[in-house]
């Protein structure tokens, strides 16, 4: 594969030579994001406004995430990204494996109120390889159309009572998340979650309560399948990406609520490929994406809260229909009260053994 | 130079860059991507000494000084030159719980410089006080190894050097395999039951008719697989086509309505119908070349219409059988998008297991061993093909 690819693209590289002057080339920037509704307020919100600003041409690439391609072209040595829009465990990561370049917080801009970029972004949202972008969350969102229930969901533990709301549920096909739940729903508080986790009985508790809704789960792959799910009546509550909730009541008009009640609060990281040729393109993309402005423009377009403390200042409307931001966003306090914080660390260590455990409990 | 070996000759020459194309773009890769499935230098090349010290330990108690030594160096280096990552996810995979244990060792060790570095390393982290834990840093430091392919059966060794199957709960691969080849042989039949007929059917029409029928086998065989397989969640989901029709007449309640999709039912109907052209094509191709005399002959022989099938017909299509059969077996133990949409938890094959570990846990060791065993099975299922049937009768069109 990696030879495939080299030969692949020493051809492209040769044609491309020819084809394109080289300060042309220079002067452009490979930026991969999650395509969709999200990609969309990225380029609206960051690229357009970057190439207006510096003159530099930014390419759209998207990807579904995962360190296979940047470790395919590291390996290769052929460099066709340069800034990618990563989850925080695998900038975690590419790091540890050197595959993508370290990045100094300190030589980001401050805030528009002077702060230091250091103090700026909230705590843990950049990493030595990475600089946090957008709080995103895993919450669960139900259909009041399809709810056959006179009692509205408002807890985990909802989610996982099958006599008040029957129904199927949605669930993304990975253990991430999915066990965290199953144990809040339980009753374990959050900030005791990874520590019930990391112990053999608090495991067996968490597969135990997935296993009392597991044959009315229809599991999903990919961020788009649960709005989906959710509108054609396949399912009458899904855990899902808060964006891509949000989509669908504001520009489809769906009769979805969410349930911020034990929401699973991730950061979305940027991060630069190692040793890409458009270090200096990419250095200036990555300052410009992350200031308070650019993290703003991207949270009114779609609900998901920026990493820097100056941004949160600056939501106010969406930027289509008008409507006020504040109470969609996953960082608002209102929708925190009962929250947690995604633990890349602990997954990290267990991730292996846990893909496999829950891969043989799926197929029992 | 005779005539004829001139011509061979240049034919071969013709063929050459196509021969040169396979081998860059298929061969070599593929070859490659096996080697790595029992070629794993990640943690002996980032820890060379550990792993020598550790060769010469006895296996009893923990390990001799210098091992820990050379081991808290030479995490410290591989920090400095970043290919800490790489041993670190080795190790993790060997070990669940050690990745974290390596990358905390090697910061923390940062400012230690001098020993007794047994004291030292405890100190940093309690795992480096247990044996296991250098019993898996001494087992993922094998340069050639087969724990990928014991792996890939369920298998584990243990400190001991013994073998012993995975717990009962963490064993996928080999009921996967088990799934997947019962499923591509159940897809198998099912196509030569459906095909069958229509070849039949397309041999014996005349000329215009067979020419449409064949454009109707065509057409979603030219057809986007996404397309056709993304046309079958419109049909079968729970309100769906088909469910909906159901329950219109009355056969299924609105309750009851089926679960036709997202299990095994779904992968099953969505990969016979997106394979069935790969049985159809070379049925006809076998059928339209055998004279209608001879099912004549048969008949005023005195052979009954079954008879004559079984004893004339059925013989001289066994190539096509053969064929289609084979294909669409072979092709559908690699299938991996459309039973990753259509599959839901009880549909998985085992090529969907590769593809995560390619993508998502980068354990490209695992993956290649578990491409590696359905290479091996379907080279072994060509060979018993050749044995009963002979690969000279094999009639792909």
């Amino acid at each position: 594969m990696i030879r495939s690819t080299l030969f692949v693209s020493v051809a492209a590289a040769a044609v491309a030579g020819i084809a394109t002057p080289r300060q042309l080339e220079a002067q452009s920037v490979t930026a991969v994001s999650w395509g969709g509704s999200y990609g969309r307020a990225v380029h609206m919100g960051v690229n357009l406004p970057f190439t207006q600003e510096t003159d530099v041409r930014v390419i759209v690439e998207d990807y579904n995430g995962g360190l296979a391609q940047i470790r395919a072209q590291v390996e290769a040595g052929n460099i066709q990204w340069d800034v990618v829009d990563l989850e925080i465990a695998d900038m975690a990561r590419g790091c540890d494996e050197g595959l993508l370049e370290p990045v100094d917080i300190s030589k980001l801009p401050p805030g528009p109120d002077g702060v230091p970029a250091v103090d700026d972004f909230v705590a843990d949202a950049h990493a030595e390889c990475g600089v946090g972008q957008l709080f995103w969350s895993t919450v669960y969102a139900y259909n009041t159309q399809t709810l056959e229930s006179d009692e509205q969901p408002a807890t985990m533990a909802d989610f996982f009572d099958l006599e008040r709301f029957p129904g199927r549920r949605g669930m993304r096909r990975v253990p991430q998340v999915n066990l965290e739940f199953a144990l809040i729903a339980d009753g374990v508080p959050t900030d005791e979650v990874y520590a019930t986790l990391g112990t053999p009985e608090g495991l067996d508790r968490a597969f135990a309560k997935l296993s009392s809704i597991k044959d009315q789960v229809v599991w999903w792959e990919a961020g788009a399948q649960p709005p989906q799910m959710l509108a054609d009546g396949e399912v009458v509550m899904s855990t899902a990406y808060n964006g891509r909730i949000f989509n669908a009541q504001v520009l489809e008009g769906q009769p979805f609520k969410i349930v911020w009640d034990g929401q699973m609060l991730d950061i979305g990281v940027l991060g630069i490929v190692a040793g890409t040729p458009r270090l200096d393109e990419a250095l200036r993309y990555l300052a410009f994406a992350t200031t308070a402005e650019s993290q703003a423009r991207i949270g009114n377009r779609i609900s998901y809260s920026p990493a820097r403390r100056s941004g949160t200042a600056m939501i106010g409307r969406h930027v289509l229909t008008g409507l006020e931001m504040a109470p969609h966003m996953p960082a608002t306090p209102e929708n925190t009260k009962n929250s947690l914080r995604f633990d890349w660390r602990w997954w990290a260590d267990h991730q292996d053994e846990l893909n496999e455990r829950f891969s043989a409990w799926l197929a029992r | 130079m005779s005539h004829q070996s001139r011509e061979r000759r240049r034919a071969v020459g013709l063929a050459l860059p196509l021969l040169l194309f396979i081998v860059v773009t298929f061969v070599a890769p593929l070859a490659a991507m096996l080697v790595r499935s029992i070629h794993d230098p990640a943690v002996v090349d980032a820890l060379p000494e550990t792993i020598s010290a550790l060769e010469g330990w006895d296996g009893q108690g923990l390990p001799p000084e210098e091992a820990f030594a050379a081991m808290a160096r030479e995490l410290v280096d591989a920090r400095a030159d970043r290919s800490l990552g790489k041993v670190a996810s080795a190790l993790n995979r060997v070990q669940g719980g050690l990745r974290s244990v390596v990358s905390r060792s090697a910061r923390s060790l940062e400012g230690v410089s001098e020993g007794p570095w047994r004291e030292a390393m405890a100190g940093v982290h309690e795992a480096w006080s247990d044996p296991t834990t250098w019993h898996a840093v001494l087992a993922a430091g094998q340069r050639f190894t087969l724990r990928h392919y014991l792996g890939a059966l369920d298998m584990r060794r243990l400190p001991d050097g013994s073998l012993a199957r995975q717990p009962e709960d963490r064993r996928i691969y080999l009921p996967l395999l088990w799934r997947t080849l019962a499923v591509s042989a159940s897809i198998a039949v099912i196509c030569l039951v459906l095909g069958y007929p229509l070849a039949h059917l397309i041999a014996i029409s005349p000329p215009g008719r067979a020419n449409l029928l064949l454009a109707l086998v065509l057409v979603p065989f030219w057809t986007s697989l996404l397309v056709r397989t993304t046309a079958w969640i419109v049909l079968l989901q729970r309100q769906g086509v088909v469910n909906d029709l159901l329950a219109a007449i009355g056969l299924v309640g609105e309750d009851g309505r089926l679960a036709l999709i997202y299990n095994m039912t779904g992968t099953v109907v969505a990969m016979t119908h997106v394979l069935l052209p790969f049985m159809v094509l070379p049925l006809y191709s076998v059928m339209h070349g055998i004279p209608p005399q001879y099912m004549r002959a048969a008949s005023s022989l005195g052979a009954r219409p079954a008879q004559a099938f079984a004893r004339v017909y059925w013989p001289l299509t066994l190539p096509g059988v053969g064929a289609g059969t084979l294909l669409v077996f072979i092709l559908a133990i690699g299938y991996y998008i459309t039973p990753a949409l259509v599959g839901g938890s009880s549909g998985q094959l085992i090529s969907n297991m590769v593809a995560y570990h390619m993508q998502t846990s980068l354990n490209w060791g695992l993956a290649a061993a578990l491409g590696g065993i359905m290479l091996a099975g379907v080279l072994a299922l060509y060979v018993l093909y050749d044995r009963l049937v002979g690969v000279e009768r094999l009639g792909l069109g």
